[in-house]
């Protein structure tokens, strides 16, 4: 393993103290919790606060979508862990400006238990209504009978793009909380491994996979996929993460869609663009409209190599979501 | 027997050491079936622990209020799902001895039956999902039985950790339903859970400690 950093105990922390640093004008951290950022404009008045959170390591995600347009605050886990409920509780208390908070969250054990604990104490000791979406994005998890069981991955930026979108828009919490809902139930997302990532504190890489391998399915923190194979092209790989998006999720000739080649934080802009290529001919060859497309590293696992290809089948509603302009430290759009 | 604040808080630390000299099997059994981070979870946990234990928990008294702090701050400290999971469970162990500074052998079974009980309500597992479960809950079943029997504790947990050690085992061979290692249904089976093992241990290093302390008194 070689990764520059100080302590392995303090990885996270330092990174967040890094960030706050650089970005003063667009973030703060919480007095009440380290762990606990929020945008540094004040969330407005009667406005849903829009909650993301999840471990770290996912860089940009979470703690990068922060900002106007998207989410209000994060909670920061450690490496590929849920936070506690004590900084997603400060943060709810913060950006709660009188119309609830949505809490967004990828579908994971730990995320569940946490952010169930401080959506309690926030009805029970702060009064404070909140909402929650949960995405279940990856098809490769788990079979479409029990979708309610899939993961989330790269699919979770389009889910806090148009719930952050409908917040902004002064949707109530229960049009948000829809939006969310509906975002999450038209986006499927399927991912390719080619290299682990290490822990930083055990060094070890995050799964096993030889120099000629591939695994289709691979999820972000290194879960197993569906299947390890011989290394294949471009057009190979992408070909299959595309037909099985396809075979989940009705998009037909004269669909809109919204496109994410997503990189997992080791592999080249020129791999994900001749993904993205592919993707492209595919879908014009189906009459598929691709409305929107988003090409680059938007929710990693650290240094693990490899991509994931992510599609949001877009109605009216979720166009004007997705056209909403944002400005976060780690995602602009205009 | 009687167990003193200050002997639980000697148990807590057992974990913490224990907790440093397991953490890398544990990461071992999870990089077969997880994210291999057990170890390192349960370490900056009990790390955290250990703080408290040194510095604001130095003169309590009171084994309810040590066993809350050490459930918060663990959760606190680790989040992901052993955080929640363990904080129920010495927080739900508080709850059954609360404002008491010594345990009796009733408060002890008490105590670690609605540690192993608030686990698995929190996790909404069951037995064969191959989780933690798969240890607690025939440890529970056990010491709640034996203990309704013989009224000694001492007797009915060595016999309960005796039964948390098969179901602990029993992980080995069974497919996993719960969490991250749920993805990987068959490809599961042949490794033992590292949440199953850490509850195991918790548990062992008790027992290991009422029965150093009982020796000693004899």
């Amino acid at each position: 393993m070689k990764k520059l950093m100080n302590d392995s105990r303090y990885v996270v922390e330092e990174m967040i103290e890094g960030y706050v640093k650089a970005h003063p004008d667009l973030i703060k951290q919480l007095p009440e919790n380290d762990r606990a950022l929020v945008t540094a404009k004040e969330t407005r008045e009667g406005k849903v606060g829009v909650l993301i959170g999840g471990g770290s390591g996912h860089e940009p995600g979470f703690l990068g979508y922060v900002g106007e347009g998207m989410a209000d605050g994060v909670a920061v886990g450690n490496i590929f862990a849920s936070p506690s409920p004590d900084p997603i509780l400060e943060v709810t208390k913060a950006i709660d400006k009188g119309a609830g908070v949505v809490y967004l969250y990828g579908n994971y054990a730990g995320d569940v238990m946490n952010f169930g604990m401080a959506a309690e104490m926030a009805d029970l000791e702060e009064d404070i209504e909140v909402g929650m979406a949960l995405a279940t994005d990856d098809v490769a998890s788990a079979p479409k009978e029990e979708k309610e069981k899939r993961r989330g991955i790269a699919g979770e930026f389009f889910i806090f793009k148009a719930t952050g979108a409908a917040a902004d828009f002064g949707y109530n919490l229960e049009d948000v909380v829809r939006v969310a809902k509906k975002a999450n139930e038209n986006t499927r997302s399927m991912g390719v491994g080619l290299t682990p990532c290490s822990l930083p504190q055990t060094g070890e890489p995050s799964f096993e996979i030889g120099d000629d391998e591939m695994e289709i399915g691979l999820g972000h923190h290194g879960e197993p996929g569906i299947e390890k194979g011989p290394l294949q092209s471009a057009d190979e790989v992408t070909e299959r993460l595309v037909n099985d998006i396809l075979a989940d999720i009705e998009i037909k000739s004269g669909d809109k869609v919204a496109v994410l080649v997503n990189g997992l934080g080791s592999t080249a802009r020129m791999e994900l663009y001749t993904m993205f290529r592919k993707v492209e001919q595919m879908l014009s060859e189906l009459g598929i409209e691709i409305y929107r497309s988003y090409v680059g590293d938007y929710i990693t696992s650290l240094e693990m190599g490899g991509a994931s290809v992510t599609l949001m089948k877009l109605d009216d509603e979720l166009i004007k979501t997705i056209d909403h302009p944002v400005n976060c430290p780690m995602f602009v759009q205009k | 027997m009687q167990l003193t604040a200050k002997e639980l808080k000697a148990y807590y630390k057992e974990i913490v050491s224990m907790v440093e000299e397991q953490k890398d099997y544990l990461c071992e059994l999870d990089r077969k079936i997880g994210d291999g981070d057990h170890g390192v979870t349960m370490s900056i946990g009990w790390q955290a622990v250990n703080e408290k234990l040194d510095n604001e928990l130095v003169d309590e008294e009171d084994c309810a209020k040590v066993s809350i702090t050490v459930g918060k701050t663990f959760l606190s400290a680790v989040g992901s799902s052993v955080g929640p999971l363990y904080a129920t469970g010495f927080m739900r162990g508080a709850k059954a001895v609360k404002g008491k500074t010594v345990l009796e052998d009733k408060d002890l079974a008490e105590f670690w039956i609605a540690f192993a009980r608030g686990i698995k309500e929190r996790g909404q597992a069951e037995v064969g999902d191959k989780t933690m479960v798969d240890t607690l809950d025939p440890f529970a079943n056990e010491l709640e039985t034996k203990f309704t029997e013989s009224g000694e504790f001492l007797s009915a947990f060595t016999d309960a950790v005796a039964a948390a050690k098969v179901g602990m085992e029993s992980t080995k061979e069974l497919v996993s339903k719960r969490g991250r290692s749920s993805r990987l249904g068959d490809r599961s089976v042949g490794a033992q859970d590292p949440g199953a093992t850490s509850a195991y241990m918790i548990l062992a290093t008790f027992l290991n400690f009422v029965q150093a302390k009982t020796e000693q008194a004899i």
